[in-house]
């Protein structure tokens, strides 16, 4: 048909008001009256000639008929009420039900002309456009961006860097989502959000709907929405990102999270009866935070034992405050201790109690271990243990934990450099870098001895780095660093990469150019190339089993580990991964656990 | 919170000792071990060595000179009032078991106090004590009658020769070595790190093992941020978690030096604001 235009980067908005005509006279068939407004078609069946009234709104199924038509009767025929000619077309089945024949109307969206379909069956749900045009218009409609502070400002501040989405935004963006019936990217979530379900409310309005939606898998959505790397998970398997931008389901995630505590509306959500067996979660970071809060619900009465003064593990003392504001962490704990967890804060396991203390003499029914991967590597090279030469660890616990940035107000001293390197490619080196740069660095440089294809840091967090001035030098490693007479760090000797076979990981191994050293003149180095399990709850626990690399041995799907009554979950397991994997481990976890704890009741009820 | 319960001080003020209620702390904490306190919302995390504790009453002593912001911070506290944070106890505890030789423990300034606790473990586990305590002048010397309790012989050595051997513990440890090392099982040096480094240079000559307790800066004090390490033997070591006590003839003195050296402006800034 010549009268329907190209379908144009536009979108129509679900339950939007569809102004519909008859193809053939081109007259309208909404009918506005003062209390309602409908679609009115003439129908015919069982050579009974009557009307049908539907719904002008898109994806909003009312229908109204002086038919005898009954539930799943297919009409024989459907005309334009002005000119009676017949609406019906032969080759377009309908999408929903099948039924062989559907209507077909003209919809103005936009000034444009789009074809619009009703099905023939009484009580069929579809009703729109067809999946193919309503996928295209959807591609069309670009991924929208997340409004965030100017570089040039933001790199002399410590507040968050982007605003997040507004409700008119994040309606745009969720349009975007094509809420496909085998959704892919719910398989590339690692605690198996509803994504389409939770898009859909965000489409519908209901943002409140939308973050319990979410918080039926997932506890901690403004930490996630924040610092999950989408980009590699749920965003990667998006089928919009096939064609085209996928849809920013990180942006939403941390939209409805962040519309629901501003406004208030955070709620406790039931707990089952209380179970009487009692549960320790050692460290309050993502994994026993996740842990906790899923065993709370189950009933069980949960103590989280953390051993720095503050809960939150890494994303209090690791996440800086422009990523990762400090009150949104607060509030996710204060959560949690509405929901009835108690925590113990400066309790060191393996020094305080040791494990078999927390079962034997503490009364403990199970222990989850989610300790982390605490223990700071370096290289080993010449001159590391000068002064100003720090692990980010220490930097970034300085500065967020002990709230360096402050200093003098807080007693912390912090590290502050002019001319500063940072080892390593990941997000912890993208936060150390621009930190720096706002403790009042002229110049920060990122030394990663691969290229920037491989870099490991989510792809927006090298994107702000870039925007904020900090230079990155691929393909270099530094060898050792000079000091001067008082043992402070003055430059680096660096030597440059080439990339030969893929390494285990997939990634390009690095291999050193001979004879191709330089120096580099620094004032601060910070040496971000990953952490080790901390040996410190271990050396009480020797009946823990460790892998090679010193982490515990665990069950990937329950987390139990080869002690009794002891499971483990997140870095201490894996070693250094995502905040998300964490709360994964801690979510299956805390199922095992459940189902070990009522199984041990059934027993007991038994003798 | 932690309650302080008792406070005493020593050499003019400058040296605190306070005496809190940490019931879990001090049934769990051996000689040799820490406890790292933040005394307010705003203050720092320090680490401060154990100088005694009571499991049956609950409570740890802690003995400090005071040095900067936050040791002043905790000074001005009184008895009732209270400390935020006291984590621990950190670190390795000394192991303690009974020698066929004598011990001799030497300890300068503040270091008594924390050599007091080490050497009362060895005396409880019944070793013979000798000791050499010694101070800049007779007002500054700490913990003498507790040291005396314990010890078969004490020397006391002044600087300005105010009270006991005039000179320092190196002299006269220099010459119980050299007239009666066979009777010595190994020599436990604590106090400033001058003091470490020059008694661990003289033990090295007669070849006696050198036991030193460090105190490198520290943060978190669990072997989180490495801070604290320290090179021994070649090796880079956290002084929080493999600590603090080490094998003094393996200690890079100077770099230890050097790194306590760090944040000597910001720490002058600190303390100024605080004084004002």
């Amino acid at each position: 048909m010549d009268l329907f235009n190209k379908v144009e980067p536009k979108y129509i908005k679900y339950g939007s008001y569809l102004h519909i005509y008859c193809p053939h006279c081109h007259k309208s068939l909404n009918v506005e009256k003062k209390d309602q407004k409908y679609i009115l078609v003439k129908a015919k069946f069982k050579g009974q000639e009557g009307f049908i009234k539907l719904s002008p709104y898109l994806n909003i199924f009312e229908t109204e008929t002086d038919l005898p038509l009954k539930e799943g009767d297919i009409v024989d025929d459907m005309m334009c009420p002005h000119c009676g000619e017949s609406l019906l077309v032969d080759d377009h089945p309908c999408e929903e039900c099948g039924a062989p024949k559907v209507a077909e109307f003209i919809v103005s969206a936009f000034s444009k002309l789009i074809p619009f379909y009703i099905c023939t069956r009484y009580g069929c749900k579809w009703h729109g456009l067809t999946k193919r045009d309503e996928q295209l218009i959807k591609i069309k409609i670009p991924r929208q961006d997340m409004p965030e502070q100017d570089p040039k400002l933001r790199k002399f501040n410590f507040l968050e860097v982007p605003y997040g989405y507004t409700a008119e935004l994040a309606g745009i963006e969720a349009d975007r989502c094509l809420q496909c019936k085998v959704p892919q990217c719910v398989q590339g979530c690692p605690v198996g959000i509803d994504i389409p379900s939770f898009i859909k409310l965000i489409s519908e309005g209901k943002y409140v709907d939308a973050s319990r939606k979410i918080k039926e898998s997932n506890s901690l959505p403004a930490i996630t929405g924040r610092v999950c790397p989408q980009e590699d998970q749920c965003e990667a398997r998006c089928v919009v990102g096939t064609m085209d931008k996928p849809v920013a389901i990180g942006r939403l995630e941390r939209f409805v999270a962040d519309y629901e505590r501003n406004i208030n509306a955070v709620e406790v959500p039931e707990k089952k009866a209380p179970s009487g067996k009692k549960v320790a979660v050692i460290g309050s970071g993502p994994a026993g935070l996740t842990a906790a809060a899923d065993l709370v619900k189950m009933g069980h009465s949960v103590t989280i034992y953390e051993s720095l003064h503050e809960a939150g593990g890494v994303l209090t003392y690791g996440i800086p405050e422009f990523r990762l504001p400090k009150d949104i962490v607060k509030s996710e704990v204060n959560y949690l201790k509405n929901l009835g967890v108690k925590i113990e804060m400066d309790a060191v396991v393996g020094k305080l109690y040791t494990i078999d203390e927390l079962l034997e003499e503490k009364g403990y029914d199970a222990v989850f271990v989610g300790v982390g991967a605490g223990l700071p590597r370096f290289m080993g090279i010449e001159g590391e243990n000068l002064g100003n030469v720090y692990s980010a660890n220490e930097y970034l616990t300085r500065i967020n934990l002990m709230k360096a940035y402050k200093f003098p107000t807080y007693d912390t001293p912090a590290p502050r450099g002019k001319r500063v390197a940072v080892i390593g490619g990941g997000n912890v080196a993208m936060d150390c870098a621009r930190t720096s740069l706002r403790m009042g660095a002229d110049e920060v440089t990122i030394l990663y001895r691969r290229s920037e294809k491989e870099l490991p840091a989510r792809l927006e967090e090298v994107h702000h780095a870039m925007q904020e001035g900090v230079n990155f030098k691929f393909l270099t490693a530094p060898v050792k660093y000079t000091g001067d007479k008082n043992g402070m760090v003055t430059g680096a000797e660096c030597i440059k990469m080439e990339l030969g076979e893929p390494d285990k990981s997939g990634r390009r191994r690095p291999i050193p150019i001979e004879g191709s050293n330089f120096m580099m003149d620094f004032d601060m180095v910070i040496v971000a190339i990953g952490a080790g399990p901390n040996p410190i709850l271990f050396d009480t626990t020797p009946d823990l089993e460790l892998n090679k690399r010193g982490y515990i041995v665990a069950d990937p799907e329950t987390g139990k580990t080869k002690k009794d009554k002891v499971w483990a979950g997140g870095d201490i397991v894996t070693g250094a991964a995502t905040v998300i994997s964490a709360m994964g481990a801690g979510k299956r976890a805390a199922k095992s656990i459940d189902e070990y704890l009522n199984s041990v009741k059934k027993t007991k009820k038994k003798h | 919170m932690y309650v302080i319960l008792d406070k005493k001080d020593y050499a003019r003020g400058t040296i605190v000792n306070i005496r809190i209620e940490a019931p879990e702390i001090a049934k769990k904490c051996s000689p040799g071990q820490f406890v790292v306190i933040r005394v307010n919302e705003t203050g720092e995390r320090i680490p401060l060595t154990i100088a005694d504790n009571d499991p049956l009453a609950g409570t740890v002593t802690l003995v400090f000179q005071i040095v900067g912001k936050t040791t002043a911070l905790l000074a001005s506290r009184n008895v009732g009032d209270f400390i935020m944070d006291v984590v621990g106890p950190l670190g390795k505890p000394v192991e303690m078991k009974k020698y066929n030789k004598k011990i001799l423990t030497v300890g300068g300034g503040t270091g008594v106090a924390v050599l007091h606790h080490i050497a009362k473990g060895y005396y409880e586990a019944g070793n013979e004590i000798i000791s050499i305590i010694g101070s800049r002048t007779k007002s500054y010397l700490i913990m003498e009658e507790e040291m005396k309790r314990i010890s078969t012989e004490m020397h006391i050595t002044t600087d300005d020769g105010t009270y006991g051997f005039h000179g320092f513990v190196t002299q006269v440890m220099d010459m119980i070595l050299s007239e009666r090392g066979d009777d010595i099982e190994f020599v436990v040096a604590i106090g400033p790190v001058v003091m470490m480094k020059a008694c661990c240079d003289i033990t090295k000559r007669h070849n006696k093992k050198t036991i030193v307790s460090l105190n490198p800066i520290m943060v978190d004090g669990t072997g989180m941020c490495g801070a604290c390490r320290v090179q021994v033997g070649g090796e880079t070591k956290f002084a929080c978690v493999h600590g603090p006590q080490f094998d003094g003839h393996l200690v890079d003195f100077d770099l230890l030096i050097k790194r306590q050296r760090t944040y000597i402006e910001d720490e002058r800034i600190s303390l100024f604001r605080s004084i004002k």
